[in-house]
């Protein structure tokens, strides 16, 4: 019997002003292999389903357990984590290329650093005195912190902004992510206390008004966070603080 | 004077806590690190973080914490920056919690505490099943409040090359690659701290990051730095096998009430839920019975071995036992472990709350590194390490738990300490080495990425960890441990050889890995030739023909140094301090 093999076609760019092609690649099929291992071969052996030599692929990825966010990529035209997509429930072939919606680096890779600039435009952090000893933190109830814990398991990997209508150059919209960490932050009993600031953050250009209701960013999202009724709850808070500041003149 | 430069590598908890205390003290920092430090290591750690805190009303010290750890790591580590990282360990979770962490929580509000491996006590503090996650990320929001102030710069998608060294040996700055693109650059700086964790993949396949290659320690070993205790590795007992990598299936599975067992007649083929209780083999319950399934990593992993490959029990005859957590209700499971249950269900495809999860032991953890003082200063002046690169904390084998707060320590206890020796250097004479040393690593890229060879470094790195893993971890016997340090000879024999199938100037990721390996070949033959030379068996090194620990000869620390001679690095040994709780014979059968 012949080996079980599966087939690839992965959009190579060697550049941001190169070309973009296509490859098609055909490997022997491994038990719960998935696109991250399916690229590790690649790397070992670089070579096309024509038998013509190639480069290893550029793509980022760590930890390949779906907690470090970087492989996010479109595969089979979804935005979904690489590590996390088994071959096995994968339609063949395997259609692999780059998020669309950001700066293109290589290959795969492209350049998502836009979201860390706005967590920091929005203060996604709690500003606690010093690091010395200051005694325990504020008591936060189990209901608390189960209402919190799954907007922290964010791991930025952006494919809540990928899949967004609203995403792009034209709105300038933050995206879903960087709203949800606006409610975790300002949920928080220190952190609350630039919730002005959050709040005002998004209300002009490119704020939480860009959002155009799709959804799309809660079912892409691959740690499953209520990204939509954060973005619910942030909305109305931004409408209360822009009446309480239309009003302070 | 200018105002003193530091630059940390390694955007993990160590690193991370180590800009924080500059930032806070005053000073400016810039943070290298391969990707954005959000996405670190440290994210992979799952079960939680000691500190006795004895929330639990059970009498819990700081005391019994350092008595743990340094029995855990069969006393291989020095006492005196144990006990003053236990002894720090419950203000560094108050600090956690005023920062925002999501730990779990009692009906009251107060930080929830479970019991992990090798203590008898609840003195792990927890979120969810991601507790690495959450700490890294806040971290990373206070270095990126500081970054919003200007005391932080981020060199993101840099790699470190190599330490600056001035005349007189002592570090002036770094050189860093691009990895974008692919530039060549020195920066300056008057004390650096190496925050960059631990080296999975000299074994292939690990519960490691991709990025944990061990090549920044590597460098800076081969430029005179001391290697410390490289031969402890630990094996996890709990791992998915997989194509890409090992992964980790917590402690705290265990922590939580989870049970391992294998069935008592080899090949069993009723379904799993249909073997009863009394043809279940729970060899760590029965072996261990005050500990159970909470023995330490070493012991754990070891017992699983035993059955596998002496008793021949494995799971369908295969390298597997069952990790069993569908005893417990799976409200409990979901608050507790659901980080961990999402991961075995999306890359195996069993929902573990129903089945058994099929597991096996993998490697882990570097309890070795960096030689460092108690200042965790290297052996070069000015160079700091902190974190899993280091290797002063957790002796011969980690306790679970312990590495989060032996990162945030090392790195708060570095920072202010690098910040200091920064202060008070004298200007460097001359350039202080960075013409020269940019020099040597344009020639060595020029080199590499010219070489007319036909050896895949992909392949040569598989070969290499295969071979590791072979030998060099769970059971060690010194032919064994020759075959790997001959192979890893072979491997840079042929490295010479090495071709890049993509000669690129732009995000060449062959390129990069390729200078990785040539530093995972050298620090490969640290391992190997230390285990090979401690002739005892002591926590996670294990050897059948030396099968008790030997503290009259062996109660040292390994300290390697480089030569660049054919017969690999020169050891020595040095004493350990004992001086706060004498060595005794360590067992976990009862209750120590």
């Amino acid at each position: 019997m012949a080996t079980k093999t599966v087939r690839f076609e992965i959009k190579r760019q060697a550049n941001p002003d190169a070309p973009a092609v296509w490859e098609n690649f055909e490997l022997e099929w491994r038990p719960g292999m998935n696109v991250i291992s399916a690229m590790m071969e690649i790397a070992a052996n670089p070579v096309t389903a024509d038998g013509r030599e190639t480069t290893p692929i550029t793509y980022d990825s760590n930890c390949l357990e779906e907690i470090c966010g970087s492989c996010a990529m479109r595969i089979n035209g979804k935005a979904r984590m690489a590590c996390s997509s088994l071959v096995d429930n994968l339609e063949q072939p395997i259609r692999v290329e780059p998020l669309s919606k950001f700066p293109l680096v290589r290959d795969l890779q492209v350049d998502r650093h836009v979201l860390f600039e706005n967590l920091m435009a929005v203060k996604a952090w709690v500003p606690v005195d010093g690091t010395y000893d200051l005694g325990s933190g504020p008591r936060v109830f189990p209901q608390q912190q189960e209402a919190n814990y799954p907007l922290s398991n964010c791991i930025s990997c952006t494919c809540c902004m990928e899949v967004c209508p609203q995403f792009n150059e034209g709105t300038g919209f933050v995206g879903a992510a960087t709203i949800a960490q606006v409610k975790l932050f300002n949920n928080h009993p220190t952190g609350k206390v630039f919730k002005e600031d959050r709040l005002r953050a998004l209300a002009g250009d490119g704020g939480i008004q860009e959002c155009g209701f799709a959804q799309n960013c809660v079912e892409a999202c691959p740690k499953q966070i209520p990204l939509t009724n954060a973005i619910s709850d942030v909305s109305r808070d931004v409408i209360i603080q822009k009446a309480k500041d239309f009003l302070r003149g | 004077m200018a105002a003193p430069r530091i630059i940390v590598v390694g955007g993990g908890l160590a690193g991370l806590a180590a800009v924080i205390k500059i930032a806070e003290a005053g000073g400016t920092v810039d943070l290298f690190s391969i990707v954005p430090v959000k996405r670190s290591h440290s994210v992979c750690a799952q079960g939680g973080i000691n500190a006795a805190k004895n929330l639990k009303g059970e009498g819990d010290t700081t005391d019994k914490h350092f008595d743990d750890t340094i029995y855990g790591g069969d006393f291989l580590a020095n006492q005196t920056p144990v006990k003053a990282m236990c002894e720090a360990a419950p203000a560094i979770i108050d600090l956690l919690d005023r920062m925002g962490v999501p730990f779990n929580r009692t009906p009251e509000g107060l930080l929830d505490f479970r019991r992990f491996g090798g203590t008898l006590y609840n003195r792990t503090a927890f979120a969810g099943a991601t507790t690495g996650q959450q700490l890294l990320y806040a971290l990373d929001e206070q270095v990126r409040r500081h970054e919003s102030d200007g005391k932080v710069r981020k060199f993101e998608g840099w790699e470190f090359l190599s330490a600056v060294l001035d005349s007189k040996g002592q570090a002036r700055g770094i050189t860093a690659l691009d990895l974008r693109s692919m530039e060549l650059r020195s920066f300056h700086a008057d004390a650096i701290i190496l925050a960059t964790g631990g080296t999975g993949a000299l074994f292939g396949k690990s519960t490691n990051s991709v990025i944990c290659t061990g090549s920044a320690q590597s460098a800076i070993f081969q430029q005179g730095a001391y290697y410390g205790n490289g031969e402890f590795i630990q094996v996890h007992p709990t791992c998915i096998p997989g194509e890409d990598k090992l992964r980790l299936m917590s402690e705290s599975a265990r922590g939580e009430g989870g049970r391992v067992w294998v069935p008592r007649t080899p090949g069993d083929k009723r379904p799993v839920k249909q073997i009863p209780a009394a043809e279940r083999f729970y060899f760590l319950e029965e072996w261990y019975p005050k500990y159970g399934n909470l023995v330490p990593r070493d012991v754990a992993t070891r017992a699983i071995h035993k059955v596998v490959y002496e008793l021949g029990l494995g799971l369908d005859g295969q390298p597997m036992v069952y990790l069993d957590l569908t005893h417990i209700d799976r409200a409990t499971l979901n608050r507790k472990l659901e980080g961990i249950l999402e991961i075995y269900e999306k890359f195996v495809g069993d929902d573990p709350r129903d089945v058994p999860m099929k597991i096996f032991p993998g490697v882990h953890y570097t309890m070795g590194g960096l030689w460092v003082d108690f200042n965790q200063m290297t052996s070069i002046p000015g160079i700091f390490a902190a974190g899993e690169c280091e290797y002063q904390y957790h002796g011969a084998n980690r306790l679970g738990a312990n590495s989060l707060v032996s990162c945030i320590f090392g790195g708060f206890r570095s920072g202010p300490i690098a910040l200091e020796y920064a202060k008070n250097l004298p200007d460097a004479e001359g350039d202080g080495g960075h013409a020269a040393e940019l020099a040597r690593q344009a020639e060595i890229n020029g080199k590499l990425l010219n070489n007319a060879g036909t050896e895949n470094p992909f392949k040569l790195w598989r070969e290499l960890g295969e071979s590791m893993t072979k030998h060099v971890t769970v059971i060690r016997y010194n032919k064994g441990l020759k075959q790997a340090d001959e192979k890893v000879v072979e491997l840079l024999d042929r490295y010479k050889n090495v071709n890049l199938s993509d000669r690129s100037q732009w995000a060449n990721t062959s390129f990069a890995f390729a200078r990785q390996l040539k530093n995972m070949l050298e620090l490969s033959r640290v391992v190997a030739q230390g285990a090979l030379l401690r002739d005892e068996s002591r926590g996670a090194h294990y050897k059948p023909d030396f099968p008790d620990r030997n503290d009259e000869q062996f109660l040292k620390t390994t300290k390697a140094s480089f030569t660049g001679e054919p017969a690999g690095p020169l050891f020595e040994f040095e004493e350990v301090d004992t001086q706060f709780i004498k060595p005794r014979p360590r067992s976990y059968t009862a209750a120590k």
